[in-house]
């Protein structure tokens, strides 16, 4: 038995196909099809949640995505857990667990609930008046307390185990709603050849043909006459149908983002199968089909369980075969609630009374509801219900006032009207306009989009579909879709209902106190929208702030045009000078799972590793990420902790030799006959007369002087340079020389090309470097003679081409071995063999800093920070005296970059040797002045020097040079640090190692 | 995600293979180290950042990787033209009145 | 090489491939490394094109996302001025390049590039996955050939038949990309 309020013989579920479900520990069974809304109706169950402020009981009031109330947490298992599940979207499976939230201890009995006697005092803006004082109580006392008690489900607190995937696509005409006017939009597109994708939320396609037993389309029911179309359009090579689909964003340019639901309906998902899967489309034209959405009526006590929209329930009924009550009333203001009313008394059920608040309502639904024995109560209102956990009566009063009568009822079905659903056409920046019908409407496009049917204003099956299909044609001409033979499906019968209602209703007036709901999921009532009015709020934008109504995760689909005709009442100004609040994605949430797709875990972001990383790992060395390179940082033998090891990397390196790994060192290919001439303007320094073989230190600026990146440049041929950049600057400086290259200089005949990937390089210095190295070289002379310090050659190491360069950065001899990146494993494996028989060390990045320290040489980025000139870097030498022209020679003469004292990079001398001064310290040249002291420059690299025996440290100091020898002071929260100005040099101030 | 015509690959491509490279048509001074304060000012400095139409500078980094020109309505965040590196400013645009 | 390796007692250093090895199939698709390729980056302007197709022995395509490929070898163009050039069957496209005196630039690139075959019905769906592009046969036919980008890195892709590309991306990016392709392959059925 899949629930007591099944009704034989109706809806489309097969009921022997039942699924077992708990919802709140309890079982229960229902059938395969159902929602967790529709199952949880059949067997009798209305109470699901509390509300978000006044935890008032709240039940069912859609059957869609509209849903404010049913907010559910479904949990799979103790990682597996979504909270704010719409109980009414949610499909049934197998084992399925639900938990109602927002109570406490249980949902019959709330302890929460005494928010709503208290109620007074929680109106509209009371969070913002009341929790003002004192100001640090809000972070400590205030917001825990609030967020504890409002709020609705609780994040799972694991990481998500589930997979999510992401595809973008490209078609022709995208169709947004897969109801009747969708249909025939897609079918028509779809005939003419071209790219077709729809989508529907739903599980299946159909859209109001759902619940509208009165549509007749091609001589069968509308639902099935929908099924045959999907299926036909299944069957097109050329259409895409994708179901549990919802669009929630339209961005620019027809593109839209669409997330899937895969597997969230399945009981055993399987490990291939993604959750959800984001889609980005798209498309040449959009077709928007997004129907329209049933609107409550305003009045005491609506938010009742077993109150809820006429629509909800004919689709409880005539979809999945449940009758939301055994005695229902109906409360309208427009026509379609009486197609409810007439389904559910077909059906079986008996409907206590339609109370219409119109005068003498006529029309073929109305004549049916009478011929049927429905009692109709025209011109009154529901002024309130009764009963507390579900609604078990309503008290009818004429509408203008008079006498009361109060019916029995087990459910109440109502209906404002339906309002067009613009969201998407808002997002998609078109305007909407207010029409006759006291309707939002698309208005002006934006987009290459086109509206039809319900979400255009368009009344009517017939009307609709006939739109649907002009359109869907029209889309796909000007994709370039080729006209072909009409197939227009023909309507034989629909139902027909506009008009209704905007905001409350009699007996929720200005002049009551009643708790009158707009906003059900953030329990905004008709009284806190009038306060917010009285309270000096004239636009839309403000009364939705202060109120919050349309500000939960339902984004007021429900509420919106109530509150905005509501405000406008009280301004006494039409509904269009108020104003429409703007639609914003999403359309309905989104998981973040769904947003990030492949992007976790090792997909977060790319780990770049270097040719020689596993020999690095397998010799223990620890990492640190340099933007996305893992670099090996240091490699401790036993018992060495990180200073000992850079210690001991550091003292080798000086002592006999060292090997790194430099790979991730930027290099670009400059060639051409103007190679020269280009790098002359886009270095500081002189290139033209450099002769091949040679290398040079150079610096780039950018236009306004600052020292932007430097590097080694070898200059391989007349007209071939091998430059190399910082590791963080790679990707920067190509793009920089490039834009001169492109845009400036594209008069130079010269080209760039990355090579940082194509070699890998093995930086070996020290004394013994040519010892380890020379035995494995062919073809090139490496005799001090052949190959001073700065040159470059080309030949061979262990049988593989090399580019090898002598250069430094550690001050002592050295040489930087670049090899094509697959041999750069083996190249280092042998130089590793050969440096064993010299005591060599690997070295990692730290010993790296304070080899390079030691000799003062700069890191950009670390020593300088874009406000550094070459003076200031004291590297004045490496700018050409004589050069008319490059990159930033205007700027180093601009008034601030040749004052006297600016900040220049001189050493520190800690005073106590053993003191390491903290990189970033302030330096100040008094210590006993009040704070805020003045801070006259910064620490910028400091370390342990255990080749000098001491600390070292280069900062940034005003007028710097000028202070050599004069006492400066670090101040730190427990001490202060006494300092000495030094010069940049540390080691070897003469530079003899270079070839020692 | 924009669409946006390389005016070297010929077609639309998407946004994410470009890099926004600024205000278009400001030429490096040729002696531009003779320049006084105020013209490098006015050069390095001064950007226009209209409301409407901008002329700006674009990269299509991740494909043919040339630098070009595209017209763009700051407001509506369209496009109305691009056009190759060197080019003259276009003199009318299409579809923009004024 | 090995000869002279032989009488100056040096051993030859042995090749490490950054995927070598690395392969992956899913119920539409398959993914492998390929194996290494001669690759340069040339750069040339019109002028040159007519002397340096002479040379490489075969000509190098004009036309935006266009390739031409012959005898092993294959061009792309990527750019104006901008052709990535793929030798596979073991030619010295630097050395061919050498002997063209007009104006032009060719880089080696070998081992920057790595490249990796996607192939089967599933092929497109799983490019898709990170690659923006229209990736559909009338946007992008068989010898199309694009720079562009895959979730967040750069790739050049190469379409080598109906249901088969050739990805090339930067050699520390690979492992990212192969990855990536592995998890998109799983939801390639689709």
């Amino acid at each position: 038995m899949s629930g007591a309020f099944r009704i034989s013989n109706a809806g489309r579920l097969t009921p022997a196909r039942t699924a077992r479900f708990t919802f709140d520990g309890k079982a229960y069974t229902g059938v395969e099809g159902d929602t967790l809304a529709s199952a949880l109706l059949a067997n009798g169950v209305h109470l699901v949640g509390r509300s978000f402020k006044y935890h008032r009981p709240r039940g069912f009031l859609s059957a869609g995505a509209e849903e404010p109330n049913a907010l559910v947490e479904i949990a799979r298992d103790s990682a597996r857990k979504t909270p704010n599940v719409r109980a009414t979207v949610q499909e049934l499976y197998d084992g399925l667990s639900a938990k109602s939230q927002n109570r406490w201890p249980s949902l019959s009995f709330d302890v929460g609930a005494v928010n709503d006697v208290a109620s007074p005092f929680f109106s509209a803006g009371f969070y913002y008046k009341t929790f003002m004082w004192p100001k640090s109580a809000w972070k400590n006392l205030y917001e825990p307390n609030i967020r504890s008690a409002a709020g609705l489900g609780v994040a799972p607190d694991q990481p998500d185990p589930d997979h999510y995937s992401s595809r973008f696509a490209h078609c022709d005409v995208l169709v947004l709603g897969g109801g009747a006017a969708g249909l025939a939009a897609a079918l028509a597109a779809a005939e003419t050849g071209v790219r077709v994708i729809i989508a529907d939320e739903q599980a299946e396609f159909g859209g109001a043909l759902r619940f509208e037993s009165g549509a007749r389309i091609e001589g069968q029911g509308g639902w099935a006459w929908a099924q045959g179309i999907v299926a036909q359009l299944k069957a097109m090579g050329n259409v895409r149908v994708l179901s549990r689909t919802t669009a929630f964003g339209y961005y620019a340019q027809n593109f839209v983002g669409l997330v899937e639901r895969v597997s969230e309906h399945l009981a055993d998902p399987g490990h291939d199968v993604p959750r959800e899967r984001l889609w980005q489309v798209r498309a040449k034209r959009v077709v928007l089909a997004t129907g329209a959405i049933e609107r409550h009526m305003v009045f005491a006590d609506n938010d009742r369980p077993g109150v809820m929209l006429a629509s909800a329930a004919r689709t409880y009924l005539n979809h999945y075969g449940v009758a939301v009550g055994r005695n229902v009333g109906v409360y309208t203001a427009n026509d379609s609630a009486y197609g409810a009313a007439i389904d559910l008394k077909k059906a079986g059920v008996n409907v206590a009374a339609i109370v219409d608040l119109r005068d003498n309502p006529s029309g073929t639904l109305i004549d049916q509801a009478r011929a049927a024995g429905i009692e109709i109560h025209d011109g009154r209102a529901v002024t309130r219900v009764g009963g507390k956990l579900r609604v078990s009566s309503m008290t009818v009063q004429p509408k203008n006032g008079g006498g009361e009568r109060t019916i029995a009822i087990d459910a109440l079905l109502m209906s404002a009207g339906w309002t067009p659903s613009v969201h998407l056409f808002s997002q998609s920046r078109g305007k909407v306009a207010f029409n006759e019908d006291k309707r939002f409407v698309p208005g002006t496009y934006a987009q290459d989009c086109v509206s039809v049917g319900a979400c255009n204003g368009t009344d009517g099956l017939a009307a609709s579909m006939d739109e649907a299909y002009a359109a869907g044609t029209k889309a796909a001409k000007e994709a370039g879709g080729k006209a072909t033979k009409v197939s227009k499906p023909k309507v034989d019968a629909d139902e027909i209902w506009s008009r209704g209602m905007l905001g409350s209703a009699p007996g929720a007036g200005p002049d009551t106190t009643v708790k009158a709901f707009v906003d059900f999921q953030n329990d905004v009532t008709a009284k806190d929208i009038r306060q917010a009015v009285r309270e000096g709020m004239r636009s839309i934008e403000h009364v939705k702030r202060f109120t919050t109504n349309g500000m939960a995760t339902d984004q007021g689909k429900t509420s919106n045009m109530h509150g905005l005709a509501i405000a406008a009442d009280m301004l006494s100004k039409p509904i269009p000078e108020v104003g429409l609040t703007t639609f914003r994605a999403p359309y309905t949430p989104v998981t973040f799972g769904a947003i990030i797709s492949h992007a976790r875990g090792p997909l977060f972001d790319p780990t770049r590793r270097t040719p020689m990383h596993g020999w690095a790992e397998k010799h223990g060395a620890v990492f640190e990420d340099v933007g996305q390179w893992k670099r090996a940082w240091y490699f401790p033998r036993a018992g060495e902790d990180m200073h000992a090891a850079v210690n001991r990397e550091c003292v080798t390196v000086r002592k006999t030799a060292g090997l790194f790994d430099a790979s991730t060192l930027g290099k670009i290919e400059v060639v051409g006959p103007d190679a020269a001439k280009f790098m002359e303007l886009l270095y500081t320094n002189p290139w033209e007369k450099l002769e091949a073989g040679r290398c040079r230190y150079g610096i780039m600026l950018r236009e306004d002087g600052f020292i932007y990146d430097d590097g080694v440049v070898g200059r391989l041929a007349a007209d071939r340079f091998h430059v190399t950049t910082t590791t963080g600057g790679a990707a920067r400086v190509m793009n920089h020389m490039e834009d001169y290259l492109q845009t400036e200089f594209p008069h130079l005949n010269v080209w760039l090309t990355s090579i940082s990937e194509q070699w890998a390089v093995i930086a070996v210095q020290g004394p013994k470097s040519r010892d380890i190295i020379a035995p494995l070289v062919e073809g090139i002379d490496m005799s001090d003679e052949a190959m001073p310090h700065m040159s470059v050659r080309e030949g061979k190491i262990c049988g593989v081409p090399t580019r090898l360069f002598r250069m430094s950065f550690t001050g002592d001899r050295g040489f930087e071995v670049n090899v094509p990146a697959d041999y750069g494993q083996a190249v280092w494996e042998a130089l590793w063999a050969e440096g064993q028989k010299h005591g060599a060390a690997a070295y990692g990045t730290e010993a790296m800093h304070v080899l390079r320290a030691e000799k003062g040489y700069i890191i950009v980025g670390q020593d300088t920070d874009g406000t550094v000139t070459p003076n200031d870097a004291g590297l004045d030498w490496a700018v050409g005296k004589k050069k008319a022209d490059f990159v930033g020679i205007r700027g180093l003469t601009r008034l601030d970059l040749v004052a006297k004292g600016r900040k220049q990079l001189v050493g520190l001398r800690t005073k106590d040797p053993r003191v390491v001064l903290e990189e970033g310290a302030q330096v100040v040249d008094n210590p006993n002045q009040p704070i805020p002291m003045k801070m006259i420059g910064h620490v910028t690299s400091s370390y342990w020097s255990e080749n000098c025996g001491r600390s070292i440290a280069l900062a940034l100091i005003a007028g710097g040079r000028d202070r050599a020898g004069e006492t400066l002071y670090v101040p730190m929260p427990d001490k202060v640090i006494e300092v000495e100005v030094t010069g940049m040099v540390f080691f070897d101030e003469k530079g003899e190692r270079l070839n020692g | 995600m924009l669409l946006i015509r390389c005016p070297y690959c010929e077609e639309e491509r998407p946004e994410l293979e470009f890099r926004n490279a600024g205000e278009a048509h400001i030429a490096r001074p040729t002696d531009i180290a003779a320049i006084s304060d105020d013209d490098f000012e006015k050069f390095f400095f001064i950007r226009q950042n209209p409301k409407g139409i901008i002329y700006e500078r674009w990269r299509h980094l991740h494909g043919c990787a040339r630098f070009f020109n595209a017209v763009r309505d700051t407001v509506s965040d369209k496009f109305v033209m691009t056009y190759k590196a060197g080019e003259p400013k276009p003199s009318k645009l299409p579809g923009v009145s004024k | 090489m090995a000869k002279a390796a032989q009488k100056t007692g040096i051993v030859e250093a042995e090749r490490h491939p950054a995927l070598a090895g690395r392969n992956a199939s899913a119920a539409h698709v398959t993914l492998t490394a390929l194996e290494p390729a001669e690759r340069i980056s040339l750069r040339a302007p019109e002028a040159s094109l007519a002397a340096l197709s002479k040379a490489l022995g075969l000509t190098l395509p004009k036309k935006p996302k266009t390739s031409t490929s012959k005898g092993g070898r294959t061009a792309l163009w990527l750019g104006p001025d901008e052709w990535l050039v793929i030798d596979d069957a073991g030619g010295d496209l630097l050395a061919d390049c050498a002997k063209v005196k007009q104006l032009h630039s060719a880089v080696g690139v070998s081992h920057r590039n790595v490249a990796i075959g996607v192939t089967g019905p599933g092929a497109e769906t799983t490019l898709n996955a990170g690659c923006p592009q229209d990736l559909s046969l009338a946007a992008f036919p068989v010898g199309g050939c694009s720079r562009t980008i895959f979730g967040k890195v750069e790739i050049v892709l190469y379409r080598t038949a109906e249901d088969a590309f050739r990805v090339e991306c930067w050699r520390s990016f690979s492992d990212y990309v192969f990855t990536f392709l592995s998890e998109a392959a799983r939801d390639a059925a689709a």
